[in-house]
């Protein structure tokens, strides 16, 4: 009965994006930004919603994404799966690479590991400025049309659809995953990590697995973001990013795969209303936002519908 | 008959303090074995030492005849070894059914699987549905773990043990803040396991670790002090004044 | 050689600014991230009264140490202390939501340019010496340092409340039970916290420059004199804070290609050489 409802709901989420384009037709590079954001904050959901890892830097992977793709498409690969396929490697190596010296130590060496290791990035994405292009972006990416079809349009179409594409296909191996026994153990090591060996589990090795698949999300996000807007800025890598990141999810719900599409699409629609207006206030309220969910809210957007269904529901 | 766990000179020490010294200690197979001795005699860190939760400082640790002292913990809850804990370490988000399901997933090397959902892995759900009508916890399968009173979630933290089908249990004290009445339940639960099942545990009260144990190790400072049937061990003398010296302490 | 002195002289403004870090992480337990946030209100402190008000640079020092511990004390007193308890991912959450704030605050009553700093004139010039040149103001910097190093030392080993602190770190209840004033000694504890991270952020407008993005520039080398110092301990973020400035300066120096990627770099080394032993208190907790 219940599992009925929010299969429905779960249908009519998803046609939002659809009607979306024909709604806010003039906005799809708005929208297409919505979906990009809102695969990396579900790479971030992946291990710190349900594994429990804190990271402070997983705008590397992003960035690492983002770079690959670019490069791959300035010199002349600018096929666009090639281009996503390679930022998902790229990323998942780094991941897989970084996550021996994340996962051990606590919560606090974990949040200095990543924070280090994504500021050495970017300041090396900042320095090689003939890869790179530092500080002036990459420039120079020409991508080909997409399936050797759909070239990338001034208002965005092909872009809006391949995002949101991209972002459904993925959303949906996320789901899978965290249903199946493998999201079960997980979030058993996110809840009690002492227990889990007990059980039998191998748990260096689950969390080491979903670091690198979160890793390859965030790659696989930060190459549409390439594609979409055919422009890498140095600041995919920055640690404002990685922050903001951890603000989506929380404000959505962490923890709950639609806490983080939702999360996104708040903040995004404030970000583009009150951005506008003032930069700098939008930091501002930004800021307190966090500060008020930390104190009052701490299960985000979804934990308060939740609340609110069950209160109607009684 | 050969010994299916044994340890040979183990030592731990924490900093200055020697929480267990050069233990030596046999469990015979199908053993109903209990071990006891004063708070802080180094029960606990033995247990943590055998399952592999603590690294020795010196000594080994055989199970089966092989040497397990550097082997990682759930490689010897691969190898039938599995414990409790004394205090609860259970998953508190999770409904009762969920966690033992995670137990049984693990047991049968489900736990990589990430296409199919959890249900559909109908074995491990029939095996943990089983489990718990055996236990009669059945009526909260669906209860969060944290919204049940001790009791109850004492008896998750040993269902969660047993959904491992352990041949080797290590019980660190399984009845600590259960309510009398229930203690007893729980120890029969204990006592039905199949004779091939080997038990360990530690238990504070006497009555139940002389009506359950046929044997008996006390363990005094870190130290083994005795190890005999429950018989000899109730009357042995240094026992006694182990005992009879806490209670003056106390 | 200068090289080196130099590197001595901005590694204790480092010690200055993180050594309250130091103690709220390490020994309190609280990943506050918002620590360099109360350095940039030092530095803009010392700047307004300088250049708008016209007080003499001695003078602000002691002003911005106090503004900051009131800030601090004010901050604690209804933001930080419910979060004391809580997992370390709301408090960096919390922490970064501060420094948000902080940043556009500072961009909106100061704008986002570097803010000018006029040393006064006794703290100008060199003097040289055979393969080094000392500069008075890093002279200056060094002596402070060290006064104020020494000065903690004695004070959390050799007085009451040091051991007050201690104990009520240790085992707040059994403080609790002994009759000490736990939240008085944490609020205590944070304000000298901040007001130190002040004054090393007025001192550090010369070397260090400041603009609203302070918080977030000098985060990483304020964590790292944290993680290899260790977890409160005078001496060892003294020793962190000297290696650290030692070798960015070197770095910078030497390979100035290479910016601040050294810095980075030995903060991941030290943590993969050492990752336990650097937060050897909170893993014990």
């Amino acid at each position: 009965m219940s599992r009925d409802i929010s299969m429905r709901a779960e249908y009519a989420f998803w046609l939002l994006p659809v009607l979306a384009y024909f709604v806010f037709g003039e906005n799809l590079a708005l929208l297409s930004q919505i979906a990009i954001t809102a695969l990396f904050v579900l790479s971030l959901d992946l291990i710190l919603g349900y594994a429990g890892i804190i990271s402070l830097g997983h705008a590397a992977f992003f960035g690492l994404g983002a770079y690959a793709a670019g490069l791959l498409a300035k010199y002349g690969w600018g096929d666009p799966l090639l281009g996503l396929a390679a930022g998902a490697l790229v990323a998942a190596t780094a991941g897989f690479a970084s996550s021996f010296l994340v996962l051990r130590g606590s919560d606090l060496t974990r949040l200095m590991v990543t924070l280090g290791v994504s500021l050495m990035l970017f300041e090396a994405a900042n320095k090689l400025t003939d890869f790179t292009g530092g500080v002036d972006g990459l420039q120079g990416v020409e991508m080909q049309p997409l399936l050797g079809l759909f070239s990338f349009d001034l208002y965005s179409k092909t872009a809006y659809w391949y995002s949101l594409a991209v972002l459904f296909l993925l959303f949906w191996l996320a789901r899978r995953l965290v249903r199946s026994p493998f999201g079960l153990s997980l979030r058993g090591i996110k809840q009690n990590v002492t227990r889990m060996p007990a059980l039998g589990t191998p748990v260096h090795r689950r969390l080491v697995a979903i670091y690198s698949i979160g890793a390859a999300y965030a790659g696989v996000a930060g190459a549409l973001l390439t594609q979409t807007t055919q422009f890498v800025s140095l600041d995919v890598m920055a640690f404002s990013r990685s922050a903001e990141l951890l603000l989506i999810l929380v404000l959505g719900g962490s923890g709950n795969l639609y806490g983080a599409l939702i999360g996104t699409i708040v903040f995004m629609a404030a970000h583009h209303f009150l951005a506008d207006i003032n930069p700098q206030y939008w930091q501002f309220w930004l800021g307190a936002a966090l500060v008020l969910v930390v104190l009052f809210a701490r299960d985000g957007i979804m934990g308060m519908l939740r609340r609110l269904v069950t209160r109607g529901a009684q | 008959m050969p010994p299916v766990l044994e340890t040979r000179k183990l030592s731990k020490r924490f900093g200055g303090f020697i929480a267990c010294n050069d233990v030596s200690l046999n469990i015979q197979p199908g053993a109903r074995h209990a071990l006891i001795g004063p708070n802080g005699a180094g029960k606990t860190t033995l247990i943590n030492l055998l399952s592999g939760f603590l690294e020795p400082g010196a000594g080994e640790v055989f199970l089966r005849g092989e040497n397990v002292t550097r082997l990682a913990q759930h490689r010897r809850v691969k190898r039938g070894l599995v414990r409790t804990f004394q205090i609860n370490q259970l998953f508190a988000e999770m409904t009762v059914l969920e966690s033992v399901v995670l137990s049984t997933c693990e047991r049968l090397g489900l736990g990589w699987r990430w296409w199919q959902p959890v249900e559909n892995h109908v074995h491990a759900v029939s095996e943990a549905t089983e489990l718990l009508s055996s236990l009669h916890l059945l009526d909260v399968a669906q209860e969060k773990v944290r919204s049940l009173p001790y009791g109850k979630r004492r008896l998750i933290e040993i269902a969660l043990a047993l959904a491992s089908k352990p041949q080797i249990l290590l019980l660190d004290e399984p009845a600590a803040g259960v309510p009398a009445s229930e203690s007893r339940e729980l120890f029969e639960r204990i006592a039905r396991l199949p004779r091939d099942v080997t038990i360990l545990l530690i238990e504070h009260d006497m009555d139940l670790v002389f009506r359950f144990a046929e044997r008996i190790t006390v363990m005094v400072g870190g130290a083994l002090l005795a190890e005999d049937v429950p018989e000899v061990i109730a009357n042995d003398r240094r026992v006694k004044e182990v005992y009879l010296g806490e209670a003056h302490d106390a | 050689m200068t090289v080196v002195f130099d590197g001595i002289a901005s590694g204790l403004l480092l010690f200055l600014i993180s050594v309250g870090l130091s103690v709220t992480l390490g020994l309190m337990n609280f990943v506050n991230l918002a620590h360099g946030a109360f350095a940039m209100f030092g530095g803009y402190v010392c700047v307004v009264l300088l250049n708008r008000l016209g007080v003499p640079f001695l003078a602000t020092l002691p002003i911005v140490f106090l503004a900051s511990a009131l800030l601090g004390v004010l901050l604690e007193r209804t933001l930080y202390r419910r979060l004391y308890g809580a997992s370390h991912l709301d408090q960096v959450l919390f922490s970064i939501g501060l420094v948000f704030m902080s940043i556009s605050t500072a961009h909106y009553f100061f704008g986002a340019q570097q803010q000018p700093l006029q040393l006064p004139p006794m703290l100008l010039g060199q003097f040289h010496l055979p393969g080094l040149d000392i500069g008075v103001y890093r002279l200056f910097l060094i002596v402070v340092g060290l006064a104020i190093a020494f000065a903690l030392q004695w004070m959390l080993t050799g007085t009451r409340f040091g051991a007050q602190l201690r104990a009520a770190v240790d085992n707040p209840r059994a403080a609790r039970g002994l009759g000490i004033d736990v939240d008085r000694i944490f609020v205590l504890t944070f304000a000298l916290g901040s007001g130190l991270a002040g004054l090393g952020g007025a001192l550090g407008v010369d070397m260090l420059g400041l603009d609203p993005g302070f918080p977030v520039k000098y985060i990483a080398y304020f964590l790292i004199v944290v993680a290899v110092g260790g977890s409160g301990s005078i001496k060892g973020s003294l020793i962190a804070s000297l290696i650290l400035g030692i070798g960015d300066v070197a770095g910078k120096y030497y390979i100035p290609q290479a910016g601040a990627f050294v810095i980075y770099a030995i903060m991941v080394l030290m943590l993969i050489v050492r990752p336990q032993g650097l937060f050897g208190r909170t893993a014990a907790k």
